[in-house]
């Protein structure tokens, strides 16, 4: 990601001084449109979260009025807001280990000779061409207490019927394993494209020294994995925070806010109570979150370019 | 040795049955969708092998709401969005790969923030947009905050900068200006990478759900995914048969194309992701 002065450019626009100005105008000019949506709707609202946080909302006629740091007071003693950051804590901290894991063991059976592959690509990744929306409710027959598909199953082995969804228990179980399922199969796409890439010559170099398959795995192929282990991580992590389609769906956030993840109680705040400046409070912990991560990945990036 | 062959094949075999056990879970929900679909609503939780098929549950649920014009709604959504995220971001790559202007470097840096923080999570404050902009409950309010995307922004400018120099050169050298080189050297060279954006992009916006459900709120402008969950979430109850006809007459057009060009989607998505 480093900018190096690029040698053609640098003699044609000195050859041609007059060149200059049209490459800034011209740069600027293609850039123009982009950056208007950018500053409209990412630079602008997140500039705006933090600002309105530090206001009331505003009702009828009453305009918004600074608080100070009234919002963030609230927050703190709001036990929803704790339950939410600590289900989607909770809810990250399950979901992402567990995604990985599937989609590395995904990637690699369909990589190799195994029975059936072309079955085995289609079921893992059918998930992730599927609503998220539309699978909920399909999960939401699995989970269904008496008829539903689980406790039919479980039945068999005279285990008795269960509210999945309506236990404090086993909600958030139900839809962190639903976020696996869905999520495994896209992940596993990076991990295949990186063992595609991967020189056979490793493996049959590896079998002459009578190296197992698991220690394969485990020294050669699973450190050189690395850089899209990074990437999947990220993008797991964004996604254990910007999805919540299947709460919606699935429990509303509850039994008593046992599902509330932070983004869903966002919503709820912002558009269910209409409580905007707090939703902005809210919002600023997510993007505080968010931004943390961020910092973390141009860090690990910066290392990572070191040692290629 | 012996021994050891034996329980390595042991081992394979146990490998295999895991993985097909974990395919078999992962294919359930859709093939149990499948089943409800088509058959009667009394065999949706009765599984027997003469139940009778039927199609009925695809036209109860296609009668029940406005389908034909969440079908719609989605797809001026989804063709809005590409349309626009191809021009905006052929046009902000070009500018970051092919030309020096001051800013350049704190503007990329500006737009890959945007991979963080997504419009996903700004809704309070774009609905606000929105409402002053005088554009809630249009189809262009759901698309215009995804316009701009990183994404795409970053993708192609990865692929335009592996462009090699000397094409674009002797293009100018034959009196193109920049806008003729970007469309005739550029754009052609980049075509599997804008394939590959496009299913991507085309996948992410049609199951696309939050934004959508709190920037609409009139049949007109609802998108497939919103349109589906007010109807299975209000109108039936529980009859899971309407439901999973719904839910598989919504995803059919993704999941038809998927099958179709399976691999053509897998390599795209792969492309997407190595960067």
């Amino acid at each position: 990601m480093t900018h190096r002065p690029e040698p053609a450019a640098a003699m044609s626009a000195a050859a041609v001084p007059r060149l200059r100005l049209p490459a800034q105008v011209h740069g600027w000019l293609l850039l123009l449109p982009a950056a208007v949506l950018l500053v409209t709707f990412t630079y602008y609202p997140t500039v705006a979260t933090i600002i309105d946080s530090f206001f009331s909302t505003p009702k009828g006629r009453r305009a918004a009025v600074f608080v100070g740091a009234d919002n963030y007071q609230a927050m703190l003693g709001d036990p929803v807001f704790w339950r939410a950051l600590g289900n989607n804590i909770v809810y990250a901290a399950s979901v992402i280990p567990l995604t990985i894991a599937l989609s590395l063991a995904m990637a690699v059976w369909v990589n190799g000779k195994i029975a059936g592959r072309p079955f085995l690509r289609l079921s893992f990744f059918t998930p992730t061409v599927l609503p998220m929306i539309a699978v909920a409710n399909i999960w939401l027959f699995f989970y269904a207490p008496g008829y539903g598909l689980l406790d039919q199953m479980l039945g068999v082995f005279g285990i008795p019927t269960h509210n999945w969804l309506g236990d404090q228990s086993t909600a958030l179980i139900c839809l962190i394993a639903v976020a696996v399922w869905k999520d495994a199969g896209f992940f596993m796409i990076f991990y295949l494209a990186a063992l595609q890439q991967m020189s056979p010559q490793l493996a049959e170099a590896a079998s002459i020294e009578g190296a197992g398959r698991w220690y394969f795995f485990r020294r050669v192929t699973f450190p050189l994995l690395m850089p899209t282990t990074l990437f999947v991580l990220i993008n797991a992590i964004i996604n254990s925070f910007r999805l919540i389609d299947h709460i919606v769906v699935m429990t509303q956030g509850g039994p008593d806010n046992t599902t509330a993840l932070l983004l869903f109680y966002i919503y709820e705040v912002g558009f269910k109570f209409w409580d905007t400046a707090y939703a902005a409070t809210l919002t600023v912990v997510l993007l505080a979150l968010l931004a943390l991560l961020a910092l973390g990945q141009f860090l690990i990036l910066d290392r990572r370019i070191h040692y290629q | 040795m012996s021994v050891l062959q034996i329980s390595g094949r042991g081992h394979a075999m146990l490998e295999t049955a895991g993985a097909w056990l974990l395919a078999l879970i992962w294919i359930l929900p859709l093939a149990y969708a499948l089943w409800a679909a088509i058959h009667p609503s009394a065999y949706s939780a009765h599984f027997v092998l003469n139940a009778p098929l039927t199609l009925e549950n695809f036209a109860r649920a296609w009668n029940a709401a406005p389908f034909a014009r969440y079908f719609l709604n989605t797809f001026l959504l989804v063709t809005m969005i590409l349309a626009a995220q191809l021009v905006l971001c052929t046009f902000a790559a070009y500018a970051f790969a092919r030309f020096t202007f001051t800013g350049r470097d704190i503007a990329f840096i500006l737009v890959l923030l945007q991979l963080m923080i997504m419009p996903d999570v700004l809704i309070v404050e774009n609905y606000r947009t929105m409402s002053a902009l005088g554009i809630v409950d249009t189809i262009p309010a759901i698309g215009l905050p995804y316009m701009a995307s990183a994404f795409g922004i970053f993708l192609l400018r990865q692929t335009f900068k592996s462009v090699p120099r000397e094409l674009d050169e002797a293009a100018r050298v034959e009196g193109a200006g920049p806008l003729t080189v970007l469309l005739k050297v550029y754009v052609p060279l980049a075509k599997p990478v804008y394939i590959a954006y496009g299913l991507v992009s085309v996948s992410y916006h049609w199951n696309n759900f939050l934004w959508p459900l709190i920037v609409t709120n009139s049949v007109g402008t609802r998108p497939l995914t919103v349109g589906l969950q007010i109807f299975a979430s209000t109108d039936q109850g529980i009859d899971w048969s309407v439901i999973t006809a719904a839910t598989l007459m919504t995803s059919a057009p993704l999941l038809v194309a998927f099958l179709l060009f399976q691999r053509q989607f897998v390599q795209s998505f792969m492309r997407a992701g190595i960067r």
